[in-house]
């Protein structure tokens, strides 16, 4: 067993497409299902999973691609911070190509600026002792699956006495945003694609008001075809079936109802809960993480003073609507012209988990 | 961005790792999931291991599709 291959086969992704249309057929009105994490939308396109709903089942994207939802406020801010003269950024290559009000990183390292792309927060303790009369600032972006990773890596910061790494965080919670959507009422939700890996460390608890409150189907999916295909299944199970809804768990060979306790509690010692700024959808009670009182010596923006350009926004750019579910992106009048993954305006088209960058690689619309 | 994949576990050493998969191999910090031996799966992302693959549900996960087979079968000669 090596957990890829076989969650990939045909027959059983033709079998499980076959039961969904059959199920479908009992019911006559339109089920809209909502992929919630970035990484879902891409493997959806990609694995074709679209093509084989019946009618009746519509896939949304939202908010779940942590580049797309980080305002311009804080791109700003990162970039003033690259164009001090002692600064090293580092961050994740997402970021780099992402238009904040007037510029990004790409062009500011094209300007000189020391930034440099990481895969893990952990080499930025590494080019941190590199660097020991530099400044080093990671950009903290992320979800519940890469805050505890960036927890760690303050705590790991602390423990070899690092004096020179701080973190600029914008690390957001995902369930928050699921109810702040159906808060919102601007769309009509039937049932929420959990999403897997950001599970992985929360369990299912914090998903819990979404059933009991709202009343919404949650399911916790795998990524692979065979796990989104049987994930779409147990949704309109429950939606047509009527049962009392609940939160089930799909992916269950890396998901346990718990999460994952050790990196729950990391990331709770390190940051606390407070409201945040998504791109689109506003602020959003309790859904971002700040890095608490006993670590502010690895925040950036309590220790490193910059002037932030006034922030802008395109005037043209729909990204916020395509974050809330309420547009698709061929709805938006630079998509495949102006805007391209070359060229990209906003971030939905920048980010590979963007919606736009989806649409455009995969979509025929 | 929470692209995360299975690896094995093939060295330890404290709260570190070497994890390996199709022959390339990864360090991996093991902080976040004291328990683990040579040979979990894990699933990693950006450097860390976040979740110990079960082997027991990954199976069961595959034979509910036999049980699919029958249900389809059972549908369709109704
Ligand atoms: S196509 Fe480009 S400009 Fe239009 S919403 Fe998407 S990212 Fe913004």
């Amino acid at each position: 067993m090596k957990y890829i291959d076989e969650f990939r086969d045909k027959k059983i992704c033709q079998k499980l497409s076959e039961e969904i249309r059959r199920i479908a057929r009992n019911t006559k009105r339109e089920v809209v299902l909502m992929e919630v994490c970035g990484t879902h939308t891409t493997a959806i396109f990609r694995s074709g999973i679209r093509s084989l709903m019946p009618n009746n089942i519509r896939l949304l994207s939202g908010p779940g691609c942590p580049v797309c939802v980080t305002p311009n406020r804080y791109l700003d801010r990162a970039i003033a911070y690259s164009r001090l003269p002692n600064v090293i950024i580092c961050t994740f290559g997402d970021m780099i190509k992402v238009p904040g009000s007037s510029s990004s990183l790409e062009k500011e390292k094209s300007n000189g600026a020391d930034i440099r792309i990481v895969y893990s927060p952990l080499e930025s303790i590494k080019i941190s002792k590199e660097n020991p009369n530099k400044l080093v600032i990671f950009l903290g972006v992320g979800f519940e699956t890469t805050a505890p990773l960036v927890a760690s890596t303050i705590l790991s910061s602390k423990e070899e006495g690092l004096t020179n790494l701080f973190i600029l965080s914008a690390h957001k919670l995902i369930p928050p945003a699921m109810m702040a959507l159906l808060d919102s009422k601007d769309i009509a939700i039937n049932g929420f694609i959990c999403p897997g890996h950001v599970s992985t460390i929360i369990g299912i608890e914090p998903y819990l008001p979404i059933v009991e409150k709202y009343g919404i189907p949650s399911v916790i999916i795998g990524f692979e075809p065979i796990d989104i295909l049987k994930g779409i299944l147990m949704l309109i199970k429950q939606i047509v079936n009527g049962v009392q809804p609940k939160v089930e768990i799909q992916y269950k060979r890396a998901v346990r109802e718990e999460g994952n306790p050790t990196a729950q509690s990391l990331m709770n010692k390190i940051f606390k809960k407070g409201d945040t700024e998504w791109r689109g959808v506003g602020i959003i009670p309790e859904s971002g993480l700040f890095i608490r009182e006993e670590y502010s010596v690895y925040d950036a923006e309590r220790n490193i003073e910059v002037c932030v350009e006034e922030t802008k926004e395109h005037p043209d750019c729909i990204c916020g609507e395509i974050l809330r579910g309420v547009k698709i992106p061929s709805e938006c009048s630079m998509f495949r012209k102006v805007c391209t993954p070359l060229n990209p305006v906003g971030p939905c088209m920048v980010s590979s988990e963007g919606t736009c960058a989806a649409y455009y690689r995969y979509g025929k619309e | 961005m929470c692209l995360a994949i299975p690896m094995e576990l093939i060295q330890i050493d404290g709260d570190n790792g070497i994890a390996e998969l199709s022959g390339v191999k990864k360090e991996v910090c093991l902080r976040l999931l004291p328990e683990v031996k040579i040979g979990d799966y894990l699933i990693i992302h950006a450097g860390f291991a976040i979740q110990k693959m079960d082997e027991e549900e990954a199976r069961k996960t595959l034979e509910i599709w036999e049980e699919i087979d029958n249900i389809t079968k059972k549908g369709q000669n109704q």
